[in-house]
């Protein structure tokens, strides 16, 4: 792509009194992509991102912006805004006041802000909030606040640090769906961190695995699992089915000849997916309970579980389960819609 | 609330030196041994409102806000510097601030004595850039410069601690949000800190209002605060009703200004030391 990476960070070292946070990182961010930080706790994840948004200087190296050297450019004056992990909300400003500071800031009339507001509520679901103080709000709905008080200003990127983290799995998930249409919606570059390999794979267009304060491998979500550089990274991603599948709606994908109900959304009508389900997340049923129905081909005891190989639907679908069936008995498998996880489909070139 | 055993020790500390003098106060200060034995009266109490001591209590107030006032324009950058990202890992600067304050209270004021006499340092040094014969000693300007010099650090640390505890990541908002140090400042630290400020305007102005000491010694003997005067009652004139109405007065005096203060304060969130 001969297109100008809107961040691109060259040869960015950070050292903390010692530790080597980063070491020679080199990193292209294109435009409008949605870039996920993936890797285990203290890789350097947050330290990239606070090295994009100005709070940290990197010991050596450059940070571009647009072509621009920004390595010196304080925060204020940097066109990127944070979602901050712990939300970082003002506790004396109500919602609306805690949204409306970027545009306060740029002296922006009264009515216009009021309306832009109005609008970021919409964009977070969260109309009627105006005038409720932040500590009176529910974690979802204070990382909503976060993401609009960032959006308001029409950041060039978003950055945001594990913005999910502390939300219980439900939430998390419907949040990666609500986030996901944000991003599709405005068309901006999204630079996301997390250290969770699932929530990385359904939700980027490139993911960037670290560790120890270096880039592993970057790549679609796709090149990352199916051909993982190293050991790190084909570990730390783990093992999967992957088929190709068609969205229908929201909450409803067809994959291996039939639907499925899912928890994932934010795509397209019928766009074309690839569906993502764990070896231990299917469950072996009889026949004619089975969703799909299958000939185990092989067996193979992994000391906790058995690793089975069915055929069913044309794929070959790899089961762990704690349960044996013999080689040849006809099955039946079952996959419920928590456990079916929606990839984008990487653009065939 | 629940009673536990080892909360006992305390509410007996609070009875002996609490309780029992400030109803001692009460009695005194609405009392009088008449020949019908002790009977109630507002004597005491009215007898204040005579211009002599009335200009003494302004005077005290004028004198304590004025102190409050210079402690916080002073004291406010001061937290701020020793909160500051430079000196926060940094404690020799604050512990600078505090080793004054490990010293006798009565020294450090003789010092300034010292300081401020006739042809003591402060007053060569002024001689040396040609303002001679400046009175130094025994004015207002020197008990305010006393009162600050002793109460500032009541002003800086409760500030001071309330910065320090301030999550850095709201600050690290703003600036992401596009606001420079003065903004982040003005929107962001000022209010937050209002809890600390008004602890430290209340530990401030009440030990100022009712200071003797300092306006003895740096104001002179003819100087008389309402401290003063409620030292005098008890331990010169003798007369205990007197001074302990006047105690009492200066009392409600305070719990009004901490109750103006404390309604100022909830409409922030609360964290004072009260
Ligand atoms: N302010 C700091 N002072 C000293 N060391 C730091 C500081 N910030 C980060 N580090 C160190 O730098 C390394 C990288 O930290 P970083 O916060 O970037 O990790 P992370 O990938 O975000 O981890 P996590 O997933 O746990 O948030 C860690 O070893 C951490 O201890
Ligand atoms: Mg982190």
């Amino acid at each position: 792509m001969s297109e100008e990476p809107i961040i691109r960070l060259v040869n960015v070292s950070k050292d903390y009194d010692g530790t080597e946070a980063l070491k020679n990182i080199n990193l292209y961010i294109r435009k409008n992509e949605f870039l996920t930080l993936l890797g285990p706790s203290g890789c350097g994840k947050t330290t990239t991102l606070r090295i994009i948004a100005g709070f940290e200087q990197p010991d050596t190296g450059e940070v571009f912006f647009e072509g621009k050297n920004i390595t010196n450019i304080p925060p204020y004056k940097r066109k990127v805004n944070t979602v901050f992990q712990r939300y970082a909300l003002f506790p004396h400003m109500n919602v609306a006041e805690n949204i409306a500071f970027g545009l306060t800031i740029k002296k922006m009339d009264k009515k216009t802000i009021d309306k832009k507001v109005a609008e970021m509520l919409e964009l977070v679901n969260l109309k009627g909030f105006e005038k409720r103080y932040v500590d009176s709000l529910s974690g979802g709905q204070q990382q909503r606040v976060a993401i609009a008080r960032a959006l308001i200003n029409e950041p060039e990127v978003l950055l945001l640090d594990e913005p999910l983290g502390a939300l219980d799995l439900k939430l998390r998930k419907g949040m990666q769906i609500e986030l996901k249409k944000i991003h599709k919606y405005l068309g901006i570059t999204f630079v996301y961190v997390t250290h969770d390999q699932e929530e990385a794979l359904t939700m980027s267009d490139t993911i960037v695995v670290m560790k120890d304060g270096t880039i592993q491998q970057i790549g679609t979500p796709e090149m990352i699992y199916n051909e993982p550089k190293n050991a790190f990274v084909a570990d730390f991603i783990g093992e999967s089915n992957i088929v190709p599948g068609r969205m229908i709606k929201d909450n409803l994908v067809y994959f291996a000849g039939r639907e499925f109900k899912c928890v994932d959304g934010g795509f397209g009508d019928n766009e074309e997916v690839d569906v993502v389900v764990r070896p231990e997340d299917i469950k072996l049923v009889s026949e004619e309970q089975g969703m799909l129905q299958g000939k185990v081909e092989s067996v193979t005891f992994k000391g906790v579980h058995y690793e089975m190989m069915v055929r069913s639907a044309g794929y070959e679908w790899m089961i762990h389960s704690t349960l044996m069936e013999p080689v040849g008995t006809r099955i039946g498998i079952s996959i419920l819609p928590n456990d079916i996880h929606i990839m984008k489909k990487v653009s065939t070139k | 609330m629940k009673k536990t055993w080892y909360s006992y020790p305390y509410l007996v500390w609070m009875a002996i030196f609490i309780v029992v003098p400030f109803l001692l106060l009460l009695f005194y200060s609405f009392t009088a041994s008449t020949d019908q034995g002790i009977v109630f009266t507002l004597d005491h109490v009215k007898r204040l409102w005579d211009p002599i001591y009335l200009m003494v209590l302004l005077r005290s107030i004028n004198l304590a806000l004025i102190c409050t006032i210079i402690c916080l324009i002073v004291g406010y950058p001061v937290s701020l510097i020793l909160a500051s990202k430079e000196y926060s890992s940094n404690k020799v600067l604050a512990l600078l601030f505090v080793i004054p304050m490990w010293i006798n209270f009565l020294l450090r004021t003789y010092a300034w004595m010292t300081l401020l006499e006739k042809d003591g340092l402060v007053y060569t040094i002024l001689e040396f850039l040609h303002i001679p014969n400046t009175q130094l000693l025994y004015t207002d300007q020197a008990v305010v410069l006393g009162m600050v010099y002793n109460f500032l650090p009541f002003m800086v640390l409760p500030i001071y601690s309330v910065l320090t505890k301030m999550d850095k990541h709201i600050i690290e908002a703003a600036e992401d949000l596009g606001a420079n140090y003065i903004t982040v400042l003005r929107r962001i630290i000022i209010p937050l800190s209002l809890p600390g400020v008004i602890s430290g305007i209340t530990m401030v102005f009440m030990p100022a209002v009712t200071t003797f000491i300092i306006s003895r010694l740096l104001g002179g003997g003819h100087y008389i605060l309402v401290g003063n005067l409620i030292e005098q009652q008890f331990m010169v004139v003798g007369d205990w009703n007197f001074g302990s109405a006047i105690s009492f007065v200066l009392m409600v005096v305070i719990l009004i200004s901490m109750g103006i203060m404390r309604k100022y304060d909830k409409e922030y969130e609360g964290g004072a030391i009260w």
